[in-house]
């Protein structure tokens, strides 16, 4: 087989050297009435052409994003991703290595963090950033169960234009904690009063910006409310390209920011592997979870990088919520880096600009089809239209026309009444083709 | 003769000199290929970009006068200087494709290509976890295809797909087994979880974090776990038991049923940490044993990159009784097709959702790829051979290094103690850094806690025996040289890494973790 | 006179009439290693016996340190904060955490003197 290297006169050898007649001597532990001696039902080895064969067959029954005109968003987004940034993360070197936990031979991945991490805090304009979690969705319930540490409160308010996986994630985390959560309903227009949900037991509110509506929110009046009552606030973003045109929450007064790193680096992959984006004010640095990289000197002086403040992720402490014990994203985290390196400040704000317009004119177009309003007044590259019929209907007509055009938001807030809106997303993927086809298609559909 | 111009000797030699010295002095402080680096800050420029895009035509923004100002300080690069950076970055790393990493608990095994090609099919990479499930059925019988895999090969009911590390699956499986209590009514008694004192510390921080208190269980003298402890621990506030097995000090846990029989009998559960899958693949079956719910490290056992941290991906098989409290979103089948089941509504007993949409898609690819490959058979020896290549470290060094339960079969990691360096004056530590010189990872240090000065090699099945020959042969020297009194190969290893050791000291008390521009002079 | 008396966590408690001066002795600073970060109680707040009243972080461990004895906490040691390492380079003089006026003298009783806690650390070895 062609991945053990280990030929039946090897294992004669070591089964000589180790002193016993045969292999099932090594597992006399288990229980002879446990112990398989048969094959299961699974099918035997495949050659490396037949399980390519089977596999690319189950590739090729789905509709791949850069096949079609594709507006699909709400929470991951495709991107172009330059052709060096996955050329390099299958360097052997990055690909195979494991944790840096040995820093001496691991420099390479220790140094692409502490980049990593200067990157995220400049981008969100915090003070410090971690070297990432699984997701935003996860790096939201951390920064809540960090609010109720640093606070020592145990209610999360969370705004009704926060993405609904993420709202459930942190009901969940919270509900087993045994910690209390205030989720606003629904908030397509962004006209919640989030600063009138805040009671002397709130430790955080949670908003996102753009919102899943695609709404832009300032956040600074409620900054200010939340430090007048003893609250942290926790912005939320989904589309980190975002950071290239919007004011970033560090400039409006957060107190934890938390968001998905995948536009930048990462293809679309069905959902996972994403990246964590998660950044604070220094003042509770050593209560943020997840792994942190250090700059330091070696033997001879030499700079270094290591991993630091890890007694963080293991001391339990029984009057404050515990951290949970988190391993970053890695190559997702490394291809976020190097795409960004190439980008640059330059090339980042150049980037969005093109998103936005593109958004903007999708906008317009998809406006003057009948039928269909769009609702935003703000977006940046996603915006949320009402259709004179059932949303998923209409994209479900729209994909046999070989158009995806977005997510109806009965998938994400089912039986809320909104079952007559799509969440659009245009990005710098989208030629003008694409946007009219969408429109005719959209017309068509209607 | 010698001088005709046409061909000119310019008397280059083509024998090596004899220079005395081998530690001349660089101006770049390079040593040849060995490569200093500085950060992307420190080489890049704010107004380069090496990304390509055409600036759009001038119109209004719709942003609420929400438009970004300041600068952000972040520099770019253009392509070759990226790419040189990152280049020279990567070789500062060691990696399974250079060596051996003889992690215990890890299970550094190979990471095949074809995992890698099969991931990137735009069938599969560029795909959206929302667009319609009609357009992505390929996705989703992959999805159940792996979910059958896993069952079959543990012997459990259902599968959780969507934890994206094995930390995650662990609070994952958890999570369940509280809304079974719950849903028992039982939840307000049933506090208190059982866990070994040999256990990763991941096991009794999930649990606290869950809101379950730890009570611990002793090891025996063989470190393993004696139902009669376990008995004496179980009562009505028990919820549940978290084992490993093997456990965590390489062995079998050979009470296994009894204990699961014992926290049944008790209306508990028992939770499997399935770290160490990789011994028992078509060996033997979770779920034969008793466990109810287990999480597997799909980045350990099914070869998916460890990629310097991650990603990673944790699903959780669990038994008939827990299946009902699986989280959101799981799989379902009817004439229409596949569709994952995403609301409560349809779902009323799920405990909730951990993630945002569906899981590591990209890590199933992976690992399905990989159980293809092997098949039920190639898995089957691959637990075979990574057993056997245990064993074969452990007869090889039994003569020199201590064991804490004595000399004894081990399963698919073999485990020391410094009972054998104290004479020597030298430290796991020390011996674990010398290794580093002679151009191996060290093994895991100082875990399990329950030896003293632990020492946990895994091999793997994917080294073949020159590779494992090489390795006991060095353990062996090494081992010879710290008896003999030759600290200086030990004392202040490694010498040879891109690194000397680090001041650990320093980074914790002065944090310096993102470069800020210097001030100007 | 002050008397100093020990925890089998290895906490000290230096008293002088109802003052008591709480630090960590020499074999917890070598135990734990470098010291990095030390959490302080604020001034004011009333301990329990045996409740955790500080924290102190190494490299490798993050420890609770648990008051001795009752009272509340008069003053607190604020040079920890900028230099950490004290602790490691004097426990038992510059490396004192916090200070609090005793509530019940009467529980110093069951904790170890001088002597008792020497024995205490060498069967420990």
């Amino acid at each position: 087989m062609r991945y053990l290297p280990l030929t039946p006169d090897d294992r004669a050898d070591m089964l000589a050297r180790i002193g016993v007649a045969d292999i099932e001597a090594l597992f006399a532990d288990i229980p002879a009435d446990k112990r398989l001696d048969y094959d299961l039902d699974l099918p035997r080895r495949k050659s490396e052409m037949e399980a390519q064969r089977l596999l690319s067959g189950l590739a090729a029954k789905n509709v791949a994003a850069g096949s079609v005109p594709f507006f699909v968003g709400a929470g991951a987004y495709k991107h172009h991703i330059p052709a060096s940034v996955d050329h390099l993360i299958q360097r052997s070197e990055f690909l195979t290595s494991y944790t840096p936990y040995q820093a001496e031979i691991a420099q390479g991945t220790l140094q692409y963090i502490f980049e990593f991490q200067t990157q995220v805090a400049a981008l969100t304009a915090m003070d410090v950033a971690n070297a990432s979690m699984y997701d935003g969705s996860t790096a939201t319930a951390e920064a809540v169960l960090m609010a109720h540490r640093v606070t020592g409160r145990r209610k999360a308010v969370l705004s009704g234009g926060l993405h609904p996986h993420y709202a459930e994630v942190v009901r969940t985390v919270s509900q087993c904690a045994g910690e209390s959560v205030a989720a606003l309903p629904p908030d397509v227009f962004a006209l919640e009063d989030l600063g009138a949900a805040i009671d002397a037991e709130t430790s955080c509110v949670v908003v996102q910006s753009p919102d899943v509506f695609g709404n832009l929110r300032d956040l600074s009046g409620l900054a200010a409310t939340c430090k007048a009552k003893g609250a942290l606030l926790i912005a939320v973003f989904t589309e980190a390209v975002s950071l290239g045109l919007v004011k970033p929450p560090g400039a409006m007064g957060a107190d934890i920011v938390v968001g998905e790193g995948q536009s930048i680096g990462n293809a679309l992959n069905f959902g996972g592997p994403y990246v964590g984006l998660f950044a604070a004010k220094e003042k509770y640095l050593r209560q943020m979870p997840g792994r942190l990289c250090g700059e330091t000197v070696d033997a001879e002086g030499r700079r270094g990088f290591v991993l630091t403040l890890s007694t963080r992720e293991q001391h339990i402490r029984r009057d404050k919520a515990t951290s949970n014990i988190c391993t970053n994203s890695g190559l997702c985290c490394l291809a976020f880096t190097i795409h960004l390196s190439l980008l640059g400040e330059t090339g980042l704000r150049r980037l969005a600009r093109i998103n936005h317009a593109n958004a903007v004119d999708l906008a317009d177009r998809l406006a003057s089809v009948k039928g269909v309003e769009v609702l935003n007044r703000t977006f940046f590259n996603e915006f949320t239209i009402r259709v004179a019929a059932d949303a998923a209907d209409v994209l479900e007509r729209l994909a046999q026309r070989g158009v995806l055009g977005g997510v109806p938001v009965s998938r994400l807030l089912p039986e809320q009444g909104l079952d007559d809106l799509i969440l659009v997303a245009s990005t710098e993927i989208n030629a003008d083709e694409d946007r009219a086809a969408f429109a005719d298609a959209l017309q068509g559909a209607l | 003769m010698l001088n005709r111009p046409e061909h000119p000797t310019q008397a280059r030699p083509t024998q090596p000199s004899d220079a005395a010295r081998s530690d001349v002095e660089t101006f770049t402080g390079n040593r040849g290929l060995a490569l200093e680096e500085s950060l992307i800050f420190e080489i890049g420029r704010a107004e380069v970009t090496g990304v390509d895009l055409d600036e759009p035509a001038p119109f209004a923004y719709r942003l609420g006068g929400l438009e970004r100002e300041a600068a952000m300080g972040l520099p770019g690069l253009s392509e070759p200087e990226a790419m040189r950076h990152y280049v020279r970055l990567s070789q500062k790393n060691y990696s399974i494709d250079a060596g051996l990493y003889p992690l215990g608990s890890c299970t550094m095994k190979h990471n095949p290509r074809l995992n890698e090609l099969m991931a990137r099919l735009p069938g599969f990479a560029d795909i959206h976890p929302l667009q319609p499930q009609s357009t992505a059925q390929g996705a989703l019988e992959l999805i159940e295809e792996l979910a059958r895999w896993l069952m079959a090969l543990t012997g459990m009911a259902a599968v959780a797909m969507s934890p994206k590390a094995g930390a995650h699956g662990e609070a994952c499986g958890m999570m369940a087994i509280k809304a079974a209590i719950e849903a028992k009514g039982e939840g307000a008694v049933r506090k208190i979880v059982l866990v070994p004192d040999s256990a990763h510390g991941t096991n009794p921080a999930s649990a606290t974090r869950i809101g379950f208190e730890v009570r611990s269980v002793p090891a025996c003298a063989d470190g393993t776990v004696d139902a009669a402890e376990v008995r004496r621990r179980l009562g009505p506030d028990v919820a549940a038991i978290m084992l490993t097995n093997p456990n965590t000090c390489g062995l079998f846990e050979k009470d296994i049923v009894a204990i699961a029989e014992a926290v049944h009998e008790a209306g508990a559960y028992f939770y499997c940490d399935g770290a160490n899958f990789n011994a028992i693949m078509g060996k033997a079956r979770p779920g034969d044993l008793g466990v109810d719910a287990m999480h597997i490290n799909l980045h350990k056992t099914f070869s998916t990159p460890h990629g310097g941290g991650g990603p990673g991906s944790g699903p959780v098989v669990l038994s008939a009784l827990l299946a009902p409290f699986a989280p959101l979103p799981f799989l379902r089948r009817d004439e229409g097709g596949l569709h994952l089941v995403e609301h409560p509504g349809e779902a009323p007993q799920a405990f909730g959702r951990i993630t945002a949409f569906h899981g590591q898609m990209g890590m199933f690819v992976r690992a399905l790829a990989y159980m293809l490959s092997h098949g039920v058979d190639g898995l089957r020896q691959a637990s075979e051979d990574a057993v056997l290549s245990a064993n074969y470290i452990r007869a090889s060094l039994a003569d020199l290094m201590s064991q804490p339960f004595g000399d004894r079969l081990c399963m698919h990691e073999a485990l020391f103690d410094d009972a054998w360096l104290k004479p020597t004056g030298l430290t796991t530590l020390d011996f674990a850094k010398a290794l580093i010189d002679e151009g191996f990872h060290p093994m895991t240090v100082y875990f399990p806690l329950v030896a003293h000065g632990a020492m946990l090699i895994e091999p793997t099945e994917s080294e073949s025996k020159a590779s494992l020959d090489l390795f006991i042969a060095t353990l062996r020297d090494l081992a010879f040289a710290a008896r003999r009194g030759e600290t200086e190969r030990f004392i202040g290893a490694p010498f040879y890494a891109p690194r000397r050791r680090l001041d650990e000291t320093r980074a914790a008390r002065n944090p310096v973790l993102k470069w800020t521009k210097p001030a100007a002079i | 006179m002050p008397t100093t008396h020990y925890t089998k966590d290895h906490e000290y408690i230096r008293v002088e009439d109802d003052a008591g001066v709480v630090g960590i002795t020499d074999y917890a600073q070598s135990q734990l290693g470098d010291v990095v970060f030390v959490e302080l109680p604020l001034v004011g707040k009333m301990l329990s016996q045996g409740a955790e009243s500080a924290v102190v972080e190494s490299v490798k461990a993050a420890s609770g340190i648990n008051a001795p004895a009752s009272g509340d906490v008069v003053e607190i040691n604020r040079a920890l904060e900028e230099t950490p390492a004290i602790v490691n380079e004097d426990p038992l003089g510059n490396g004192w955490f916090f200070k609090i006026r005793l509530s019940d003298p009467t529980e110093l009783d069951g904790l170890m003197d001088e002597d008792a806690y020497q024995d205490y650390v060498k069967s420990l070895e």
